[in-house]
């Protein structure tokens, strides 16, 4: 027994001096910077701006965004240092595994005590929505790009979130009203049995209906179901034009699987409500040409785009989704936000960046509104035959840009508490 | 049209059919861990991953060495075959003295290395993997249209399960493999290798999980978590069916897929649910499970 | 060779150090809320040992107990506006119930039956908080309050909240100690050790280990009420079965049946799923193999490989084998 209690001890004391080390690290930090930074006259605290990056790495998101999200940003920090040089500008990342718990003690202790200046949210909204109440107590700005729940930007919203790449309602806004347009009139659901699935369907269906659709009917499939047969024969059975697919992940994947197996396919179309060019990428073309979906970012729709892609792929040997581009972008966007403030206190920062217009290669007259929601053009596109795809990775063909303003969530609709009615 | 409880009658034949299709996949994934339990006691947590590196096989075996999907459906359950038997010579062997527990433990830790390791250098997104060109299409049966690669894996399922159960049951080596597990030393006094025997029937458990594996990659998902779901509702398969038995195993298995699938057309939400309310109502009625004996 | 009353002092001193040994860490510049995490799950592996180390019983589906009570205390705390003493109190009651529940559904089965029944109860349980309204599903709950204990102590400050958790789980702890040297825990021993001649010595070891079960529960839960309070919110993953493996392993590790074992596997599980990365890059430092600095991505590989080595060469844990090795030391030394 007292053996243990020696190590415990000595694990103590390791840990306290790794502590006391750091302490000291940072005055000495702050004279340098003082030092040499001097032509800068930025007031950074510590001397440094650190961004922290939060994401799941090893679980089922981590193909979207992940460590490769991490090398996106560290590409933002790269360039922005080359045309900044004298700037210490400091990454850190971690796994959260999709643990909330993991996401806000991390985030907590990097904050506390790693003098972290900004938090990037990468995949899973439940840990985000951790996330951005450690953040806004601790007065510094959490940027959101890879979780798509709209509750960022209404009931959950604080002074401090940004939520960047897309949302749940612009998803639904953009996939049912286009798809409507797009002749897709008579709809039957099949969604993933639990909060998120479930509100991707409400919100597509009033969208459908709003733009002169009819929903015939839906089908709630419980979460991870591996099997979908049963339900592809209900589907069908419903003799509706387009299927909608209101789950993600692992569900939509084997959905989709089993609709061309049944040849579900052969009378339906189908939407993915969310889905993103990694699903395309397991899937293969034959399984998914001709489905609708929604992307807020696609690599190879503008030259610059394209550019920064290939530059991605050359580290990562994947081409990027649209919460990596984001990743990019969000990074750039704020650490131009902290060269115009003069300085990386969260208001500041906060209040710069809600008044500048983005354009670069992932958003063109992009803008950050008062609820913290990231404005910007939606598209929706459809996935190519194999005989239409003319590179490897080239999945997309745009069917219609929706603009920001009409995809997203009016701020009229919004139930954030920050903005005044 | 007849309608039952408010279903047209077609639509109910149609989920019972799609019952026992994947009642059989159950059946099959559950055989080799009966096997495993009832001859070796040995609880299997690993059999998911074993699954999954079965499914994962195929596809390396597509991808990287140009096999098919027929040359797949013999080597890959041959390869995570001998994979398991090197892992039960060097590992699993020691424990056998002790309690249930440290087994369950240790497959249990194989899980996670096994999973981690698939996804450190496969990603988590899932490969694609299609359906083999001799076995594509559908035969329309009238009440619903039925898609031929899953009436060939019915009939691979069946024809696999009654082998096993009969070799087992009904052979002298099935005879000789039950008699070694329930006492070995004396078995081995009659010159059989008892230490080699229990070796290859977890190699055999181990690369039924394999071909169940192949088998389900054109339809399901490819990736390495595919079989950590899987596994909880195979172990209640098992745990129904009776530990020991290979012909409870079976038919829970059939059981179970119809259940779901009646299931998924009453209550959808529910079918993900429903193996677990039927496992805790058989526990308390039959503690042993439907066919087992109690230890 | 000691005399009685010395004899008696010296575990409780042991005991008196300890805790001003964990009360001075915070001052030493350690993070409040990484040790109350390990404070939340020592408790947790510590009630978890409680079952399996000394009465015998291996629950596959605690994290039921863990996730429900920390559910309860956030829906407390966040939508009742309770106090934070009444909502842990109305977590462990909570916690309790189930574990009555669970305990009278399978007490009467054995081994892996018994355990296979508390993985499917534990299953449908995270079902009906998947689809439950109150839990938020996938957001799981969030900004819970900490407020004001017994409404004098704002627990804002992490430096308090600390205090106050290290004393609940000090006092916890010291219940279990009890437990497991009163006559009650003896007769748990008896039932670990050989059930049938518990039986026939008279015992009702159904009721006995129901009982056990229950404590079990809700002393998990108290760890999960705990966990809210400390970091503001309850999810769904407190309530997954990888939750229950993962108590498993920390009191594998640790050692089961032994009294520090569950504080140090707890310690050791979750320093590696916080510092896994830093970790990862020492040793890559230290080695010049760049592969570990992917280490912080390996988790769930090393937890693999951490369970392995566990069951193969160290089943005693930690702590065990140091004690096992402090024994043979001592028997060395006198012979």
């Amino acid at each position: 027994m007292k053996h243990s209690k020696v190590i415990a001890n000595a694990m103590g004391r390791v840990r306290g001096f790794v502590h006391s080390v750091g302490y000291g690290a940072g005055p000495a930090v702050l004279l340098a910077a003082g030092l040499c930074g001097g032509a800068q006259a930025q007031k950074l605290s510590d001397g440094a701006i650190r961004i922290g990056f939060l994401t799941d790495m090893s679980s089922v998101y981590s193909d979207l965004d992940g460590s490769a999200g991490a090398i996106a940003i560290q590409m933002a920090i790269d360039d922005f240092k080359a045309k900044n040089p004298g700037m210490t500008i400091e990454l850190l990342s971690a796994d959260h595994q999709n643990k909330a718990d993991i996401a806000s003690s991390k985030a907590r202790e990097w904050f506390d005590q790693k003098g972290m200046d900004v938090l990037i949210g990468g995949t899973n909204s439940g840990a985000s929505l951790a996330m951005k109440s450690v953040a806004a107590e601790k007065k510094k700005p959490f940027i959101a790009i890879g979780a798509g729940t709209s509750k960022l930007t209404n009931e959950e919203c604080t002074a401090y979130t940004v939520h960047y790449a897309y949302d749940t309602i612009a998803l639904a806004n953009v996939t049912g009203g286009a798809v409507v347009r797009a002749g897709g009139k008579n709809w039957f659901f099949l969604t993933a049995d639990y909060a998120f699935g479930q509100s991707l369907e409400k919100d597509t269906s009033a969208v459908v209906t709003a733009n002169g659709g009819k929903v015939l009917g839906a089908i709630r499939h419980p979460l991870n179901a591996s099997d979908f047969s049963s339900f592809m024969l209900q589907a069908q059975s419903s003799g509706a034009q387009i299927l909608g697919l209101a789950n993600a992940g692992g569900d939509t994947i084997n959905a989709i699987k089993a609709a061309n197996e049944f040849g579900v396919t052969n009378s339906m179309k189908l939407v993915g409500l969310l889905m993103f060019n990694t699903d395309i990428h397991t899937l293969g073309l034959p399984a998914t040409k001709g489905m609708y979906m929604t992307d807020g970012w696609t690599w190879n729709q503008s030259a610059e785009s394209r550019a920064w892609a290939k530059r991605f792929f050359e580290k990562v040997k994947r081409m990027p989704s649209m919460v990596q581009a984001g990743d990019y972008s969000a990074t750039t966007q704020y650490l131009q936000a902290v060269k115009a403030a003069g300085t990386d206190d969260g208001d500041a920062v906060m209040a710069q960046l809600k008044k500048t217009r983005i354009n670069d290669m992932f958003a063109q007259g992009g803008y950050i509104r008062a609820d913290g929601r990231m404005i910007h053009d939606m598209r929706l596109v459809q996935v190519k035959s194999p005989e239409e795809s003319t590179e490897p990775w080239d999945y997309v063909k745009l069917v219609e840009v929706v603009p920001g303003e009409k995809a997203y969530q009016s701020l009229a609709d919004s139930k954030c508490p920050l903005i005044k009615k | 049209m007849i309608i039952i409880l408010g279903k047209p009658l077609p639509v109910l034949m149609a989920q019972l059919l799609l019952g026992l299709v994947n009642g059989s996949f159950y059946a099959l994934l559950s055989l080799g861990l009966a096997v495993i339990f009832g001859l070796l006691n040995v609880i299997n947590f690993a059999h998911g991953a074993l699954y999954m590196m079965g499914a994962m096989l195929a596809w390396i075996g597509a991808e990287s060495l140009g096999l098919g999907y027929w040359p797949m459906l013999v080597l890959a359950p041959l390869v995570v075959g001998i994979f398991g038997m090197v892992f039960e010579r060097l590992l699993l062997r020691r424990l056998y003295g002790l309690d249930h527990l440290y087994g369950l433990l240790l497959t249990f830790g194989a899980t996670l290395l096994i999973q981690g390791l698939f996804r450190s250098f496969f990603g988590v997104s899932g490969q694609p993997y299609p359906v083999p060109e001799l076995l594509r299409g559908s035969a329309n049966l009238g009440f619903m249209v039925l898609p031929i690669y899953r009436a060939w894996v019915v009939g691979v399922s069946l024809v696999v399960c009654l082998l096993t159960w009969f070799v087992i049951e009904r052979t002298p080596l099935g005879a000789q493999l039950r008699a070694g597990t329930e006492n070995a030393a004396l078995t081995q006094a009659f010159g059989i290798n008892v230490p080699l025997m229990i070796t290859l029937t977890y190699g055999f458990g181990v690369a039924l999980a394999a071909l169940a594996g192949v088998l389900a990659a054109p339809v399901l998902q490819v990736q390495p978590l595919m079989g950590s779901d899987l596994i909880i509702v195979v172990f209640a398969v098992v745990v129904i069916g009776g530990m020991g038995s290979i012909a409870g195993a079976i038919f829970t298995g059939l059981m179970l897929g119809v259940v779901e699938g009646l299931t998924r057309v009453f209550y959808p939400q529910g079918s993900s649910t429903v193996v677990f309310v039927v496992m805790a109502i058989v526990l308390l009625v039959r503690p042993a499970g439907l066919f087992g004996r109690e230890a | 060779m000691d005399d009685s009353p010395s004899r008696a002092l010296l575990p409780a001193l042991r005991i008196v150090l300890a805790v001003a040994f964990a009360a001075a860490l915070p001052l030493a510049g350690a993070y409040p809320v990484f040790l109350m995490d390990v404070l939340c799950f020592a408790l947790f592996a510590a009630a978890f040992n409680l079952l399996l180390g000394y009465t015998g019983l291996l629950s596959f589906g605690h994290a039921a107990f863990f996730g429900a009570a920390a559910y309860a205390c956030g829906v407390a705390l966040r939508d009742w506006g309770w106090p934070p003493e009444a909502g842990l109190a109305f977590g462990v009651a909570c916690a309790a119930a189930l574990g009555a529940l669970v305990g009278t559904l399978g007490i009467r089965r054995k081994g892996i039956y018994f355990a296979m029944i508390t993985l499917a109860l534990a299953q449908m349980l995270y079902f009906v908080f998947l689809q439950a309204p109150f839990t938020h599903g996938e957001d799981g709950l969030q900004e819970i309050p900490r407020g004001r204990l017994l409404g004098l102590l704002s627990l804002a400050d992490d430096l308090t909240l600390y205090y106050v958790v290290l004393a609940i789980v000090v006092a916890a702890w010291l219940f279990i100690d009890r437990i497991v040297d009163s006559p009650f825990g003896q007769v748990l021993l008896a039932i670990r050790d050989n059930e049938p001649r518990a039986i026939s010595l008279g015992y009702a070891t159904d009721r006995v280990k129901l009982l056990a079960f229950v404590l079990s529960a809700a002393l998990a839960g108290l760890a999960g009420a705990i966990k809210t309070l400390v970091l503001g919110f309850a999810s769904l993953s407190d309530a997954h079965w990888t939750m229950s493996g993962l108590v498993i392993l920390m009191v594998l590790v640790g050692g089961v049946g032994t009294r520090l074992g569950p504080l140090v596997g707890a310690l050791v599980v979750v320093g590696l799923e916080h510092k896994i990365g830093e970790i990862g890059a020492v040793l890559a430092n230290f080695t010049g193999i760049s592969w570990f600095s992917g280490l912080g991505e390996a988790v769930t590989m090393v937890t693999g490989l951490i369970f392995i080595v566990c069951v193969m060469a160290f089943r005693r844990g930690i702590v065990g084998e140091c004690m096992d090795w402090w024994r043979r030391r001592r028997g060395r030394l006198a012979a």
